[in-house]
């Protein structure tokens, strides 16, 4: 099958930095695929390229096929990081505003059913909370029914509530068949809502593939934690690979079993222990040396 | 045609609700008008202003003596017919023609013509023949308003359209509509049509209200007037969109309107007769629209001009709103 977008070798400066330098992507129809990294990557900048709203210094854009025009703006849907609307208008008259834009377009009533929009239709959008706003964009981005829908760091700023609502709405859209495109610096978020992901550090491309093949190809083990007091000093020697963090000795382990009766041996309490699995953060940490948010 | 729509709707109900804007474009013109009606009202000028046709210079000294009495402005003349106009009109207290067989004219309704015909007589036998015209006066109020009216289209077209695009792209709004089929000649045609439906219904309420306290002396026609007002909103609104093609900030685009606004508010005849100014002026103000829409509208209401005669200015007003948006257009940009 064709895939719906297609970057290749593509570089883009801006004075003094090489914001995306020689990045390759291939995405299919219908998946989930998620763009991770830090702010300042190069994300939003490879996203706006494929959206024609920015052009490359080289490289190339395809959608299906072809390099993207008319067709691209009528077929795709786009939620920007940063974006305003017209100011006096409610919600109600904005969605309309936009759906006279497209030639083609979703009912309504279904958008509004979709985005749970009905307590709010009448507001004027300058006085809509945070999460309320980006159900709205998100309205607005999938208003023309969009074969391919770009959602560009759609819940930064909002609370751990608004943010699992925002993680179901994409998850319901996805179940419609769409191919969505999401920037995201949440690794829980890319690891929720992504079939595929690819993490950018300094404008290139580090690491490829879907979140659980690309753990594994980098973690074989997972982590024992122990409250420090419990383990004072008597696992010392033993050759197991531990690392201090504040208040935890952290164990990482191929062989969780063989591990738990070694400290047991040791007369250490298991009393609060915890195994944990990697994270696409750690994974993130691993890759590059530093914190995604640093 | 249905974007096109979906955005002029839009900008239409932006505008109407936000009701400081509407409220100062319908105020300020009108508290203008009304304080200069009360002002100026039956105030006597300070100044006579006569009219010379021909070389005062080539008079014998006795008779040229006249033209150099204090507090009477000289003002050299060339169409007699105009001028004519203008003593009737009151905006001439005396017209002078020096050539063979010197006449003058006076308006046999205005006092300061009295007043200069007996300087004229006193300095000595003039020979000259006496004519009079029976026009009735032109308040100031009259001859300003087309000036204020004029200057408040001015002001909410080239900021309630070059201010307002700056603003949407300072925002974010215009890189929104850019992702979608809208093109920027849809979005920046109904911008257009947008003011000027909201800018000439303001107007002609303006006009209508003001009139109905004051009573302008209107002696030409309401058609030609709506059309120099449209043709003069479309060029000034040209300039708006030229102004904001690409600026994204909205203090240097507050910073570019003004310094087009305050030329023309001074420069284009708006609260004074630029005749007698220095010629360096008057050729600068032809090229300010403004000028041409105050002149047009002005020349229609005091003067009974006809199309014929605001032709030259529809057709500068014309030909600058081409300029401004075939450059506005080719180096217009969303972002």
């Amino acid at each position: 099958m064709m895939p719906v977008i297609e970057i290749t070798d593509l570089v883009k400066t801006y004075p003094g930095v090489r914001a995306v330098d020689g990045v390759n992507l291939t995405i299919e129809q219908g998946i989930c695929f998620g763009l991770l990294g830090p702010n300042g990557a190069g994300k939003t900048t490879v996203i706006e390229i494929v959206e024609g709203i920015q052009q490359p210094d080289s490289g190339s854009t395809l959608y299906k096929g072809a390099p993207v025009d008319g067709r691209f703006r009528k077929e795709a849907g786009i939620q920007f990081q940063v974006t305003s609307l017209q100011e006096f208008l409610t919600v109600r008259e904005t969605l309309r505003l936009f759906r006279d834009l497209y030639p083609r377009t979703m009912d309504i009533n279904e958008v509004i059913g979709l985005c749970s929009l009905e307590e709010f239709l009448d507001r004027d959008t300058r006085k809509l909370s945070g999460g309320q706003r980006q159900r709205l964009l998100m309205a607005l981005a999938i208003i023309n029914d969009p074969e391919v829908l770009f959602l560009d760091e759609p819940t930064t700023g909002l609370d751990p509530q608004s943010r699992r609502n925002f993680w179901d709405l994409i998850t319901l859209i996805k179940s419609r068949n769409k191919t969505i495109v999401l920037t995201t610096h949440y690794m829980d978020e890319a690891y929720t809502l992504c079939d595929e992901i690819a993490i950018m550090d300094q404008g290139k491309i580090i690491a490829q593939g879907t979140p659980e093949l690309l753990l594994k190809e980098h973690f074989g083990d997972v982590v024992l934690q122990v409250p420090e007091d419990a383990v004072n000093g008597k696992i010392d020697g033993l050759g197991l690979c531990t690392s201090k963090q504040p208040g935890w000795s952290e164990i990482q382990t191929r062989d969780v079993d063989a591990t738990i009766r070694t400290l047991l041996d040791r007369g250490v309490s298991l009393k609060g222990m915890n195994i944990r699995s990697w994270s696409l953060e750690d994974l993130f940490i691993r890759l590059t040396g530093k914190n995604l948010r640093s | 045609m249905k974007r096109f729509l979906a955005i002029l709707r839009a900008r239409n109900m932006e505008f109407i609700r936000d009701k400081s804007s509407v409220g100062w474009n319908i105020l300020f013109p009108l508290l203008l008008v009304l304080g200069f009606a009360v002002v100026f009202t039956g105030e006597p000028k300070p100044l006579f202003k006569v009219g010379v046709i021909g070389d005062p210079a080539s008079l014998r000294p006795a008779a040229a003596e006249f033209f150099q009495t204090k507090h009477i402005q000289f003002i050299p003349v060339d169409n007699l017919e105009k001028a004519i106009d203008k003593v009737d009109h009151f905006q001439l207290d005396m017209l002078v023609d020096l050539r063979a067989g010197k006449r003058y004219w006076i308006n046999a309704n205005s006092s300061t013509g009295y007043v200069l015909e007996r300087l004229l007589g006193r300095e000595g036998p003039t020979g000259y023949r006496r004519l009079t015209v029976q026009g009735r006066e032109i308040r100031y109020v009259d001859w300003v308003v087309p000036g204020i009216l004029a200057m408040n289209m001015m002001f909410s077209c080239l900021f309630g359209v070059g201010y307002v695009i700056v603003r949407y792209r300072k925002n974010g709004f215009l890189k929104r509509l850019k992702a979608t089929p809208l093109n920027p000649f849809e979005f920046l045609f109904a911008q257009m049509v947008s003011r000027l439906l909201l800018i000439q219904t303001i107007t002609v309420a303006v006009y209508a209200g003001c009139d109905y306290f004051i009573h302008f002396q209107m002696r030409g026609s309401y058609a030609n007037l709506f059309l120099i007002s449209l043709v003069g909103a479309i060029c000034l609104i040209s300039l708006g969109l030229l102004v904001a093609a690409r600026l994204s900030s909205e203090e240097l685009a507050g910073g570019v309107l003004n310094l087009l606004t305050w030329p023309m508010m001074l420069l284009s005849g708006v609260w004074f007769s630029l005749e007698g100014t220095n010629p360096v002026i008057q050729k600068i103000a032809q090229f300010l629209p403004l000028t041409h829409l105050v002149d047009g509208a002005r020349s229609i209401m005091t003067e009974g001009a006809g199309l014929a005669e605001i032709a030259p200015h529809l057709a500068v007003l014309t030909l600058m709103t081409a300029v401004f948006l075939s450059i506005g257009s080719l180096i217009f940009r969303w972002e």
